[in-house]
């Protein structure tokens, strides 16, 4: 049985508080996680999969996996890739409703929005919706 | 490490950061080192103050006022406005006009003196090196009346072509456009010959002078410009007040830009007459507080005096230049031979992003990006840069946490 949407967040702010707040341990890890990210083919990497609003490039690929999504993604920036990391493994392989009903309480908890600052967020921000919008997109769809 | 007397000047740099209340802070647990001064620079006790003080004690709307607070806040207002004429050297303190901005400044000029005198086929010259402000407003203008936009191209070492700039000016060219420095690259371009060569070509010129203000001294009746616009904000002075100098006889013979109070002689339903410049183009109340806080800056720089200024700068950025010049697959975009205090720059295999973002961990704030210059970036094939740029209070300790700061993120990120 794998991990609830619930239980994955818990297991993250359980890594991050071990950094104690550390900007710079924080940013290192954020780093690792990235380099964990299941690769995007580099065709995928089209115009079209991009997600708007963020500072860097973030591509977003969407695909069906019985009744769940797979997510893929990337980014031409380290930092950010990590942060696509952490709500890929959060949010992929779920049902299109659990995408939806997420609550992402992990995002304040590891104080994410401190360290990456509001007009930074915005490109996480605008990640969690798309990867919303596909949760809708798919309800609708088996709907 | 090296501290702040190796540099050899008449400033006491230690007293001037004492001035900056700002600058004496932690952020993420480090020491600030505050090195985005081109975006904007940090502000004095006396320009605080003065502001403080202009809400506290004499705040009242200005001009009309016959009581004693208005009287003094249309002398204090009126008063910075004699100091901006002393500091670009203006004929008259009438060419002086208060904007929001340079990107007001500009917009005033595009649309007021654009409306009224570009016609279809004219031409627009800016150049390779202008931030979007003084490119947009221009577009904008042209689109309207089917003119063009062309730009002098940027050499590899980050110059102005002048050669082609002279090939590119004909009678079609009614405007040039240019700034005094760059924001991106810190090239400072040869205004004074720009200036002439449009002249002889029978164009106007309009200096963005936003990136100049601080470093460079600037008198306005030497180069004879017809147009010249800056910023206080980044003058160490406050957001939201800016300069268009423009020389009288254009002035006069331009429309207003914004319709309002302030800007009119009489109004009536059949005719509506205009005031004289410089009022006719400050319609509405204006940013009464900053304006009057942003002569304290200009007293500041008064005080430590322009050259002083401009050669302990020129010491910060020699000192950094050779020591980034000093680190592998670092690279410099912009090595003109004259530059104000800003050095962008490009890490191999390192995006700017990542390079910032660990940059502000370790207290160092730097400015990452386009720095609004999309067309200067495509120049070079680059998406962006990451750019330090210094300001009087800023020490050679600070670029060495910087310098090391970089090297090590480079040891950490280098793929």
């Amino acid at each position: 049985m794998s991990q609830s949407i619930q239980e994955v967040q818990n297991e993250i702010i359980e890594e991050f508080s071990m950094l104690d707040g550390d900007m710079e341990m924080t940013i290192g890890y954020v780093m690792e996680l990235g380099e964990t990210l299941e690769p995007l083919e580099e065709e995928q990497k089209t115009d079209d999969n991009i997600v708007k609003g963020c500072q860097s490039k973030v591509w977003l690929d969407a695909k069906p996996n019985g009744d769940k999504i797979h997510f893929k993604a990337d980014s031409n920036t380290a930092i950010t890739k990590g942060l696509v990391s952490i709500l890929v493994r959060i949010l992929s392989d779920r049902t299109p409703q659990e995408i939806v009903d997420a609550d992402l309480f992990f995002i304040d908890k590891v104080g994410l929005n401190r360290f990456i600052g509001t007009q930074r967020s915005n490109g996480l921000g605008a990640m969690i919706k798309q990867m919303k919008i596909y949760g809708l997109a798919y309800t609708a769809k088996a709907n | 490490m090296s501290d702040t007397s190796v540099v050899s000047n008449t400033l006491d740099i230690e007293a001037i950061r004492s001035q900056f209340p700002i600058l004496h802070q932690k952020v993420n647990g480090k020491q600030l080192v505050y090195l985005d001064n081109a975006a904007t620079n940090q502000k004095p006790q006396s320009v605080i103050n003065a502001l403080e003080h202009h809400y506290a004690a004499d705040n009242a709307n200005i001009h009309r006022g016959i009581h004693t607070l208005a009287e003094r806040s249309t002398t204090a207002f009126e008063d910075t406005r004699k100091a901006v004429q002393a500091f670009i050297n203006s004929n008259e303190v009438e060419e002086i006009i208060f904007t929001k901005g340079t990107t007001e400044s500009i917009n005033l000029v595009a649309s007021s003196w654009g409306r009224k005198y570009l016609n279809e086929g004219d031409e627009i010259i800016v150049s390779g090196l202008e931030h979007h402000s003084n490119i947009v407003p221009w577009q904008l203008i042209a689109e309207e009346k089917g003119a063009r936009v062309r730009a002098i191209p940027v050499l590899d070492n980050g110059d102005l072509d002048i050669a082609e700039f002279s090939n590119m000016l004909s009678n079609k060219t009614k405007l040039v456009a240019v700034n005094h420095a760059s924001n991106s690259l810190g090239t400072i371009n040869p205004v004074h010959e720009i200036i002439k060569m449009s002249h002889e070509a029978g164009a106007k010129v309009l200096i963005d002078g936003a990136q100049a203000s601080s470093h460079l001294t600037i008198d306005v009746q030497a180069l004879d410009a017809d147009f010249y616009a800056l910023s206080a904000h980044k003058m160490y002075g406050p957001t939201g007040v800016g300069i268009l100098y423009g020389k009288r006889s254009l002035l006069e013979k331009m429309p207003p830009y914004q319709g309002g109070g302030e800007m009119i002689k009489d109004v009536s339903f059949d005719k509506t007459t205009f005031n004289d410049i410089p009022y006719k183009f400050e319609a509405g109340t204006p940013n009464i507080a900053d304006v009057v806080a942003f002569k304290a800056a200009i007293d500041f720089i008064n005080d430590l005096g322009k050259e002083n200024i401009a050669a302990y700068e020129e010491e910060l950025l020699s000192y950094a230049t050779a020591q980034l010049n000093e680190i592998e697959g670092v690279r410099i975009i912009g090595q003109a031979q004259n530059k104000v205090s800003v050095i962008s720059f490009v890490v191999d295999g390192i995006h700017h992003f990542d390079l910032g973002m660990w940059m502000d961990a370790k207290g160092v704030a730097v400015r990452t990006g386009h720095h609004c210059t999309q067309p200067l970036m495509d120049r070079f094939s680059i998406e962006g840069t990451t750019r330090a740029s210094f300001s009087v209070y800023n020490t050679i300790a600070e670029i060495d946490i910087f310098v090391e700061a970089l090297k090590d993120i480079i040891k950490k990120l280098k793929p």
